[in-house]
């Protein structure tokens, strides 16, 4: 188990650095920052100063040894403008992101799970049909314009809920006025989840509830309850953690559109910022960050895999 | 498409009812422009009117016809998605072929760049590169097309890699067929439904993530029009309360797309599962 652990880790660096030398020809391709940072009233030689200043100027493939060799010291650069570490940046904005994320990914489960067995034991009925096709249009509706329709009626129409931020400025911060905050964003991030693990956990529970021994259990007179939760959850498991391990890299970016729109503190709004002024050093430190992140979750489904599946051994 | 196939999917009476609305839909943005008395980007009445009888569903903040736009919006929409499937499709295919049948060191580096691609979170990828290039529409075709190929890769090699198994190809290999007639002949139309299933779901995802992008200001510029951008201008409080002609039918029609499209691939889906052959 062990040693599985550390082959994998150490396969993963080459992507990682793959990944990171992608980065840097995107952004190569793009123009230079300088643009983005100067004023009409900037002469050519204060911008050259600049580039030479950041290390603009340099041949590209010293930019990136140079910015791997920080990055292997622990140093992920710094912002331009603000000057500040970029690694500060991005640990104070990650934790509403997880925050946002981690509920979503929780309530998207604590819906699906339920919904889905239920579907697959009553296959075939009207009851799984219409789950089925709401759970389709569920997924089919494009988050920003979920996001819209929720501030339409909580926000302009009945008043309830708070458009945007994480907290009430002046007076918020207790945890009420965060729950407030959190419910639109948390709701928009949580329905395609549950939508689509709800399928997910169908097909898988179906593909069990076919089984042999599961027909054998049943035939010993086990009892309904006992026979699906114990006996075919089980196994109906499996194929589960994988899609939830894979549906991480689409938490890490789908929060950029949801976190935009609410306004809300965290690392997709960084990146979005960040985009859009060419911050380079603060584009490769997130993307960077959210590459090992989906890595981690990769290695981390495959262990979870050998876990709940006996039958696996790493 | 088998008969049996073509009776199984028939079968599934809200796909077929999908089916419908999504030509409807595809007759509205293809045909419909040639009904109507305005061009998309021509100022023809009030600014921000509510629909009348002129205007069917009013105008935009500078006076043009909305149905118009939400005509050519739904063109552009489908191109971009028909297109980044087609382009990402025929990527994965080719891929996901020689990765397949050679396998070897060939096969070992083209799964680790496909691992890379996928590693990295979808959404930032595009709004990077978006952000990075010129925005418009060629730009966001390739884009879409360019992120979604490794999905398509993985299924056909897997597919190569136990067709490579079966007698009827071991015998090919035999008899000493050319390569050429092996992959493209035997065993990439044996391939080809999951595929074509799997492109339902590319082409449903990236009209979503075109009026995303377009919505953000990255994806289709205007004055030419995308259900997506066509949306961003709601995002003002004042558009959004009182003038709701002005950003429902987009959002609607999107909706209406996307959810007609994921049926019809839920249904061939069934309905080409060899499993359901009995």
């Amino acid at each position: 188990m062990r040693k599985y652990i550390l082959k994998k880790l150490l396969t993963t660096i080459p992507v990682l650095i793959g990944i990171t030398v992608i980065d840097f020809l995107i952004m190569a391709r793009a123009g230079s920052p300088i643009d983005m940072m100067t004023g009409p009233r900037m002469t050519e030689a204060t911008k050259a100063a600049l580039a030479t200043r950041l290390g603009l100027d340099r041949p590209l493939w010293q930019q990136y040894l140079s910015w791997l060799w920080e990055l292997l010291h622990g140093n992920l650069g710094y912002a331009y403008k603000s000057n500040q570490p970029v690694l500060d940046l991005i640990l104070s904005h990650l934790g509403p992101t997880l925050l946002l994320m981690g509920l979503s990914l929780l309530m998207g489960l604590v819906i699906a799970v339920p919904l889905g067995v239920y579907s697959a034991v009553h296959r075939y009925e009207k009851r799984d049909y219409l789950l089925v096709a709401v759970s389709f249009i569920t997924s089919s509706v494009p988050g920003f314009f979920l996001s819209m329709i929720l501030i339409f009626l909580f926000t302009v129409t009945l008043g309830w809920l708070p458009s945007g931020g994480m907290v009430t400025a002046g007076i918020g911060g207790d945890l009420g006025d965060l729950v407030r905050h959190m419910i639109m964003p948390v709701t928009v991030l949580t329905l395609p989840i549950a939508a689509s693990n709800m399928r997910y956990i169908r097909s898988s529970v179906l593909e069990i509830l076919e089984t042999d021994y599961l027909r054998t259990a049943r035939a010993k007179g086990i009892g309904r309850r006992l026979v699906i939760w114990r006996h075919a959850m089980r196994n109906a498991l499996v194929p589960i953690v994988t899609v939830i391990g894979m549906q991480i890299p689409g938490l890490v970016g789908g929060a950029v559109i949801v976190e935009k729109i609410f306004n809300w503190p965290g690392l997709g709004l960084l990146t979005m910022d960040a985009i859009m002024t060419r911050n380079y050093p603060l584009i490769m430190g997130v993307c960077l960050l959210s590459a090992v992140v989906v890595l981690l979750a990769n290695l981390l489904t495959d262990i979870l895999y050998a876990l709940v599946d006996p039958t696996i051994r790493l | 498409m088998h008969s049996s196939a073509l009776t199984r999917f028939l079968r599934h009476r809200m796909a077929v009812l999908c089916l419908g609305i999504f030509i409807l839909v595809v007759l509205f943005a293809l045909l419909g422009p040639f009904f109507s008395p305005y061009a998309p980007t021509q100022k023809s009445g009030g600014f921000s009117a509510p629909p009348d009888s002129a205007h069917l569903l009013g105008t935009d903040k500078i006076g043009r016809d909305l149905l118009t736009r939400l005509m050519h919006g739904t063109r552009i929409s489908l191109l971009v998605g028909l297109s980044a499937t087609v382009i990402s499709t025929l990527i994965g295919v080719v891929l996901g072929l020689i990765s397949g049948y050679f396998g070897g060191v060939l096969d070992r580096i083209l799964m680790s760049v496909t691992d890379m691609v996928m590693s990295f979170p979808y959404i930032l990828l595009v709004l990077v590169t978006a952000a990075i290039f010129e925005p418009g529409l060629v730009t966001m075709i390739l884009i879409l097309g360019f992120v979604n190929w490794p999905g398509v890769t993985r299924l056909v090699r897997g597919n190569v890699l136990s067709l490579r198994e079966t007698n009827f190809i071991r015998s090919d290999i035999t008899s000493g067929m050319p390569r050429r007639y092996i992959l493209f002949r035997e065993i990439l139309p044996n391939t080809l439904s999951p595929v074509l299933v799997y492109a339902t779901s590319v082409f449903a995802l990236s009209i979503l993530d075109e009026a995303a992008l377009s919505y953000l200001g990255m994806g289709v510029q205007p004055p030419t029009p995308s259900l997506g951008n066509m949306l961003s201008g709601a995002e003002s409080l004042s558009i959004l309360t009182g003038k709701p002609w002005m950003w429902l039918p987009a959002g609607l029609c999107i909706i209406l797309l996307v959810v007609s499209i994921n049926f019809i691939g839920d249904a061939l889906r069934d309905a080409m599962d060899p499993r359901n052959l009995a």
